[in-house]
């Protein structure tokens, strides 16, 4: 059964300032979704709760499975994945960088050498497998963190501002991937953004997050 | 200058036929701060990773006690272990003043704060990005924590050879509660500070060049290990 998403009146408050207002949405069909939002506006607030890293004040969180509500633990992080702003890569080389998240699931290491190959190909990366990922510029770690995302196919992705930090070519390339992953692994992406046109580009439904609620689709 | 390079030459001399006493002191003192070091990681690296991955009331107190016992005066350090462990004090009972063990406590209590506080730095310099990093692709809180201590690996290594470092060269808290006796408790920096007294220059200038070779070499690695994290990551 594919996972979906259901967020109900979630409220977030940093220091007194309210971040989010009972905010809503379900994400239950398959597609990329573009949040869209000035910096500030809470997108990032929404998804480090919707990927469990933080609690909301109040309201819920809920992960379906078909019908059936998902128990929130490693079982579930591990079906969900959430791409930040800032990739944090660690200090080994890119191929290792991209296996992690299979090594920590006790993968195969056939299978795992097959996957992290394809990853590294789909974001372009073959020739840098053996450098240190902390040698690479801000546009090619930013494609490690796809690339560490996609391998393990995670039903629902989250990717957070994904080309904030880069250049207009490595937006262009990551723009490309993304639109290259609709239809393989993933089923639901949800992308955050402040860039209007890149939401149009990139959207299958667009929506929009002002005051801390998400107001329209 | 005479005196002085007559001492040089004896020191090399009884360092070339690896003299009994000579060999003896290294190795006490060896044992010494090794066994003080190994006790003082097992113990300050978990209360390391503990303050840097974690937060719970009093962590602020503890990072701030352990940033103040970094520098903690090794005299005052014997001074309060000699009243400890003196027969009227309350663990006199254990027959310790003047053994290894009483020094390997003294040299445990300066270690423990570095390896401690030093790992904390390490952790907490890599810890949000590489927490977040391993979280969002699965990791179990075991397997964050194996993580972030090997990311911050480099870092941790520095903070005990830098103890190694401290508790080689001391001298004042073992020399209180160690009480320099011949071929017991007698380690490298106290036998010099002893010879320098009594004028006996030429085992003082042996052992004061076996330490600062070990120390050199101390530093010579601290150094290979930070260039290796340097050169990792090219910054």
């Amino acid at each position: 059964m594919n996972l979906t998403l259901v967020v109900s009146r979630i409220c977030k408050s940093f220091n007194a300032k309210p971040v989010l207002k009972d905010c809503s949405f379900s994400f239950e069909k398959s597609g990329t979704y573009v949040l869209m939002g000035p910096n500030g506006s809470g997108k990032s607030t929404f998804f480090r709760i919707c990927a469990l890293l933080e609690e909301p004040d109040a309201g819920e969180v809920r992960y379906f499975s078909g019908t059936e509500i998902v128990k929130k633990d490693v079982q579930l992080r591990r079906r969900i994945t959430l791409l930040l702003p800032r990739v944090g890569v660690f200090n080994t080389t890119v191929s290792k960088n991209v296996s992690y998240g299979l090594r920590i699931r006790r993968t195969k290491g056939i299978e795992i050498n097959e996957k992290v190959d394809k990853a590294l190909e789909f974001v372009g990366l073959t020739h840098k497998r053996n450098q240190n990922a902390l040698t690479l510029s801000s546009g090619e770690t930013q494609r490690i963190g796809i690339a560490r995302a996609i391998v393990l196919e995670p039903e629902i992705l989250f990717l957070d501002e994904p080309t904030a930090s880069v250049d207009q070519e490595n937006t262009a390339a990551i723009e490309d991937i993304i639109l290259r992953m609709k239809g393989k692994g993933s089923s639901i992406v949800i992308i955050a953004t402040h860039d209007m046109p890149q939401a149009e580009r990139l959207a299958d439904r667009l929506l929009i997050m002002k005051d801390g609620r998400i107001v329209s689709t | 200058m005479d005196s002085i390079i007559e001492g040089f030459s004896k020191a090399f001399f009884l360092i070339l036929n690896l003299d009994q006493e000579l060999l003896s002191i290294i190795f006490l003192s060896l044992e010494v701060s090794g066994t003080a070091l190994i006790i003082a990681t097992t113990l300050g690296l978990p209360l390391g990773a503990l303050t840097g991955l974690k937060k719970f009331p009093g962590r602020g107190f503890i990072i701030s006690l352990l940033n103040t016992f970094m520098g903690l005066p090794p005299v005052v350090v014997g001074l309060f272990l000699y009243l400890l462990l003196s027969r009227r004090g309350p663990i006199g009972f254990m027959s310790l003043l003047y053994t290894p063990s009483a020094m390997i406590i003294a040299q445990l209590i300066l270690a423990f704060p570095i390896v401690a506080a030093l790992s904390h730095s390490a952790i907490v310099k890599i810890e949000p990005l590489i927490k977040q990093a391993s979280l969002t692709l699965g990791a179990t809180p075991f397997q964050v924590t194996t993580t972030v201590m090997k990311e911050a690996r480099y870092g941790i290594m520095a903070g005990i050879i830098a103890s190694l470092g401290r508790v080689m060269a001391e001298v004042g808290a073992i020399l209180i509660v160690g009480g320099n006796i011949a071929g017991y408790t007698r380690v490298m920096t106290t036998t010099i500070a002893l010879e320098t007294d009594k004028g006996n220059f030429e085992l003082a200038l042996a052992l004061g060049i076996i330490l600062l070779t070990i120390s050199f070499i101390i530093n010579m690695v601290l150094y290979l290990i930070q260039r290796k994290g340097v050169l990792q990551t090219g910054k």
